[in-house]
């Protein structure tokens, strides 16, 4: 296995996902953990048995904030993932200065997403 | 091993340069060159002994190999070791092996920063988190936004109560000589500025200014002939768990956890031995997270353990005796500012903010987005 040379990069591999409209993580075949941001060697064990797999892009708000700047306001939050992974993204939606801790979100992940693109937004449940 | 590393040296010169907003044309170089003409004249012990060079900035990578060029050292050891905030605190535990194991002898810890003459941008040579840059947070205060949001959510922490450590800072800066903001503040006023990323306004965050911090080091049997009273390295402690907010396992406990008990462990100290506390407040969430990692309250109890003026002049607990962060100074980076002050109090020179009696000191730094954590306890002779 480590003899072999890397033929996709992560980054790559992420932002490809993304662009076919999927959320991906990794997830260690060794320990079973998820692992993000995406990478070539499992911070939990030190494996490179890293396998991609689709997120629901169901998770809960971890901590947000709303970031103030000149040319707008907008949300900056942590993310848990329903799948075991924490990331940062921006939640987008009606009253999103109001996005609190706890809440239920969901990826919005169209064709065509980059990561700059990517957002969550709170599920109706919530 | 930490046995034979307690109190074996001691700091012995401790200065800063011009503060605040220096001259046009200075540069950082200049500000630690100046700070460390100025802790080797402290110490009486010529620039040209130096053996052990420390230093870290955003400004320049190589920076032990820039600042020993400029001042004419040359060194036979060297460390670059950046941690952002927390280099010098690291650096002082790394000063102190190397003076331990006679790999150097005399040790100097330098740092200079032209922050605000550069235009207040925070200078940052570390790679960006891809993952994370996308969503556009303005480093480093909307990680420490995020913290202080989690820490509201998980115990009840309140915006008067974080308020309370920068009104105290204040309260402390108008006791002290340089200080850059000595303007009164109240709570009110902090809860009125203009918020910058909730639930954090701009009285939330420190300063920025320009700068330079410097010490020197020695073993304790040198420092016991010196010019100043020899301030004892008791105890040092490092640690890190993550570089990226999004990465950090919990954001209300820090590696704060396990440098404090390293610090402790090797000083043979308790927090309630402790009389003054320099803790980096490059936020006033900071605080209250790091009084509850080194073991100064219960987990979850430093919003109402900062309130109320204890960590205020007067107050029990003394806590950033200059003015800290948020309204001493802050060039960048603030770790060796913690340094200078903590000496300063074991000294008995800190004039008006002096606390009576201080035999020992509890330094702590940070460095980027509540990861790297240095934890020091610094004594007087009388603690060996």
């Amino acid at each position: 296995m480590s003899e072999q040379r890397i033929a996709v990069s992560p980054a790559t591999a992420y932002a490809e996902g993304l662009a076919e409209g999927r959320l991906r993580y990794q997830r260690c075949e060794d320990c079973g953990q998820a692992v993000f941001y995406p990478r070539v060697v499992c911070p939990h064990c030190g494996s490179e048995a890293l396998a991609w797999h689709d997120s629901a892009g169901l998770g809960t708000v971890y901590s947000t904030t709303t970031t103030r700047s000149r040319s707008g306001d907008y949300n900056v939050a942590l993310i848990d993932l329903d799948e075991g992974f924490r990331m940062m993204c921006t939640v987008r939606d009606e009253h999103d200065e109001e996005v609190r801790i706890g809440e239920r979100v969901e990826a919005v992940v169209p064709a065509g997403t980059t990561a700059e693109s990517l957002f969550f937004r709170r599920t109706a449940a919530s | 091993m930490s046995g034979q590393l307690r109190g074996f040296a001691s700091i012995v010169g401790a200065a800063e340069s011009d503060i605040g907003r220096v001259a046009e044309g200075l540069t950082s170089l200049d500000l630690a060159g100046k700070a460390a003409r100025r802790a080797a004249e402290d110490a009486g012990i010529p620039l040209h002994e130096v053996d052990g060079v420390f230093s870290a900035t955003s400004h320049y990578a190589m920076s032990a190999l820039e600042l020993s060029e400029y001042l004419g050292i040359r060194p036979r050891y060297s460390d670059s070791n950046n941690l952002g905030g927390a280099s010098f605190v690291s650096q002082l535990l790394h000063a102190i092996s190397a003076i331990r194991n006679g790999l150097c002898e005399v040790a100097l810890i330098a740092y200079g920063s032209t922050q605000l003459s550069d235009g207040g941008k925070l200078v940052t040579a570390s790679a960006p988190n891809l993952y994370e840059t996308a969503y556009r947070p303005r480093y480093p205060v909307t990680m420490y936004a995020l913290a202080a949001a989690r820490h509201m959510h998980e115990f009840g922490t309140t915006r008067e109560q974080l308020a309370a450590v920068a009104v105290a800072a204040r309260e402390w800066a108008r006791l002290t000589p340089g200080a850059f903001k000595t303007d009164p503040l109240t709570i009110e006023d902090v809860l009125a500025s203009r918020m910058v990323s909730d639930p954090l306004t701009v009285a939330d965050c420190c300063l920025v200014t320009d700068g330079g911090g410097a010490i020197i080091v020695t073993t304790t049997e040198r420092a016991r002939g010196l010019r100043q009273p020899p301030v004892p390295v008791l105890g040092v402690g490092e640690a890190h768990w993550h570089r990226s907010i999004s990465q950090m396992p919990s954001l209300t406990r820090t590696a704060a956890v396990d440098s404090g008990a390293r610090a402790f462990t090797m000083a043979g100290l308790r927090p309630a031995e402790v009389d003054v506390l320099e803790l980096y407040d490059a936020f006033t969430i900071n605080v209250p997270l790091f009084l509850e990692d080194l073991g100064f309250c219960a987990k979850g109890e430093g919003g109402p353990f900062v309130a109320d003026g204890r960590i205020a002049p007067g107050g029990s607990l003394p806590v950033n005796t200059n003015g800290g962060g948020l309204s001493y100074t802050h060039p960048g980076m603030y770790g060796i500012f913690l340094l200078v002050e903590a000496t300063r109090q074991l000294r008995g020179a800190a004039g008006a903010r002096q606390i009576e009696g201080a035999e020992v000191a509890l330094v702590h730094a940070n460095g980027a987005v509540l990861s790297a954590q240095a934890t020091a306890l610094l004594g007087t002779a009388a603690t060996l």
